[in-house]
């Protein structure tokens, strides 16, 4: 094989990608100045945060449910060789709030409302229902795809405090009801070690970047998708893969700049 | 308004589309631009309405704006002006047919809720369309789906409409009455109607103006001087000519 045509590959991949992140921050930027600019269309966003967290309900709380469980099952396992076991709330209840909690939720919605929200934009192109819009001078961004990156946006923490309830409840079912440890202990530990304004809030704000990564990513894929049966499902796909690495990847750097 | 085409040239990837296509849509009258499946009705007209541009060429409004050269501001003024039912009706999945047909009034007018009950109410009333309000467009036959579409291109008062294929999937009796609809809206307001059709014998009745695309060029005029002046025409709306075959079998 011919070296310089690999190297050639490399670079007009680097040039795609380049290029990709630069229409992907153009959208950006023109889907925020639509969603700033009124009308502020109050009802549509209402509706499309309903849409994005009654579709990712179920699965939210019950993964938090088994997460919690699982936690409290190899808390439990590790702290009793320390003989804290009674600390079990505290770190059932920190790893979820600072960390499992916010990312977990994040890939969980970006596989269910988010490929949605990309489906169901691409599918809009297919059917020319944006250009119906364009044709009433209404721009699409503004009435269709705004209000959902916005619900989204607003779903995320809201859903990840969900997950976080849920797995604290999971893992107070093992730790206190299956191998029963102290039901007071479990509460006080958590609550003692936890604070509002560094792991709460920070788990809230977390929760709040990955929604706009998710819901960013979701209607830019669905926006540009192309006008064919394939193009609305590699839209929907391409959600779930490229949100989910963005939400581990900004996990990362969250974290280690702000330490939350 | 009027419309010109001037040698608009257009490719799909390297398959030619159109190859210097010009013509003419004369002010308020009813245009019919006539093409086998697939010789680009459609296209031409997403040109005129900006949602697509050509190659090459110009699209010029009463001889002087051209439409090929408009920003994203412009186009999106000059489509006040004008109504279009797109093929497959275009309406929006997450709204009911009232909310769909009121959504332009609602963005653009001031008027009331009741004043914008009774618009919708007249043009519902106009394309034959009663009853179905609080339904959603997925809940529709296709030919429901295009008089509602066409109930909302003309919500507006548009100076230019734009029909594409407004006879498709609809009953002959329907037929007829979109076609008198459509002559009563181009006498009413004096807009200047373009409609796409195969249907030989509606573009007949209802025609001023003919317009025939093939292989990517357009022939033009009166449809009884072009079906006696052209063979390919002739050939196209042979159907539309000759006595109706239940006629022939009765003699
Ligand atoms: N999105 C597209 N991508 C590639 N080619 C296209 C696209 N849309 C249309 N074409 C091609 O352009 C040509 C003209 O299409 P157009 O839809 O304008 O035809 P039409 O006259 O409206 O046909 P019909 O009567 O079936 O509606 C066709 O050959 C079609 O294959
Ligand atoms: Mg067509």
């Amino acid at each position: 094989m011919n070296p310089i045509a690999g190297v050639g590959r490399l670079g007009a991949w680097a040039i795609g990608s380049v290029r990709a992140l630069g229409r992907f921050t153009l959208f950006a930027r023109t889907l925020l100045g639509a969603g700033a600019s009124p009308p502020l269309r109050l009802r549509r966003l209402v509706a499309e945060v309903y849409d994005a967290g009654v579709l990712s309900l179920l699965i939210v709380c019950v993964s938090g449910f088994a997460v919690g469980m699982v936690l409290g099952l190899q808390g439990h396992n590790t702290l009793v060789r320390f003989g804290a076991e009674e600390n079990l709330g505290a770190v059932v209840g920190l790893s979820l709030i600072r960390e499992l909690g916010p990312v977990l939720t994040s890939l969980l919605v970006a596989g269910r409302a988010g490929s949605a929200m990309a489906a169901e934009i691409a599918a809009m192109v297919v059917t020319e229902q944006l250009d119906g819009l364009r044709m009433m001078s209404v721009d699409p961004l503004d009435f269709v795809v705004a209000p959902k990156a916005l619900g989204m946006i607003l779903a995320m923490p809201l859903l990840s405090t969900l997950f976080v309830v849920f797995g604290i409840l999971g893992g107070w079912a093992v730790g206190v009801i299956v191998l029963g440890g102290d039901a007071g202990a479990y509460l006080s530990t958590l609550e003692q070690a936890t604070e509002f304004s560094e792991d709460v809030l920070g788990g809230l704000i977390k929760a709040a970047v990955f929604g706009v990564l998710v819901g960013f990513i979701a209607t830019y894929q669905g926006f540009t998708a192309r006008a064919t049966t394939a193009g609305v499902s590699a839209a929907a796909t391409s959600t779930v893969v490229i949100a989910s690495v963005a939400t581990l990847i900004f996990d990362y750097f969250i974290t280690a700049l702000w330490g939350y | 308004m009027e419309i010109e085409a001037r040698d608009l040239q257009f490719s799909r990837g390297d398959r030619p589309i159109f190859r210097g296509l010009s013509c003419r849509f004369p002010r308020g009258k009813i245009s019919v631009v006539a093409a086998a499946s697939g010789g680009g009705k459609t296209t031409l007209l997403r040109m005129i309405a900006c949602l697509l541009r050509p190659d090459s060429g110009a699209i010029l409004v009463d001889g002087t704006r051209d439409l090929v050269s408009l920003s994203r501001a412009e186009s999106d003024a000059w489509r006040h002006h004008v109504g279009m039912l797109f093929q497959f009706g275009a309406l929006l999945d997450m709204l009911t047919l009232y909310d769909n047909v009121a959504l332009p009034l609602r963005e653009h007018s001031k008027l009331t809720e009741a004043e914008i009950h009774d618009e919708v109410r007249r043009v519902f009333e106009a394309v034959g369309l009663e009853g179905v309000d609080q339904l959603l467009p997925g809940e529709l036959s296709g030919g429901m789906v295009k008089r509602a579409g066409l109930a909302r291109a003309l919500i507006e008062k548009p100076e230019v409409l734009l029909c594409d294929e407004p006879f498709s999937g609809l009953d002959p009796p329907t037929v007829r009455k979109v076609e008198e609809l459509l002559q009563a809206v181009n006498e009413r307001t004096g807009a200047t109607v373009v409609i796409t059709s195969h249907h030989p014998l509606s573009t007949m009745r209802i025609a001023d103006h003919l317009v025939m695309i093939g292989e990517g060029r357009a022939v033009e005029g009166t449809p009884q001087t072009l079906v006696r002046e052209d063979a390919r025409v002739a050939d196209f709306f042979e159907e539309a000519l000759s006595p109706p075959a239940v006629a022939r079998g009765a003699s």
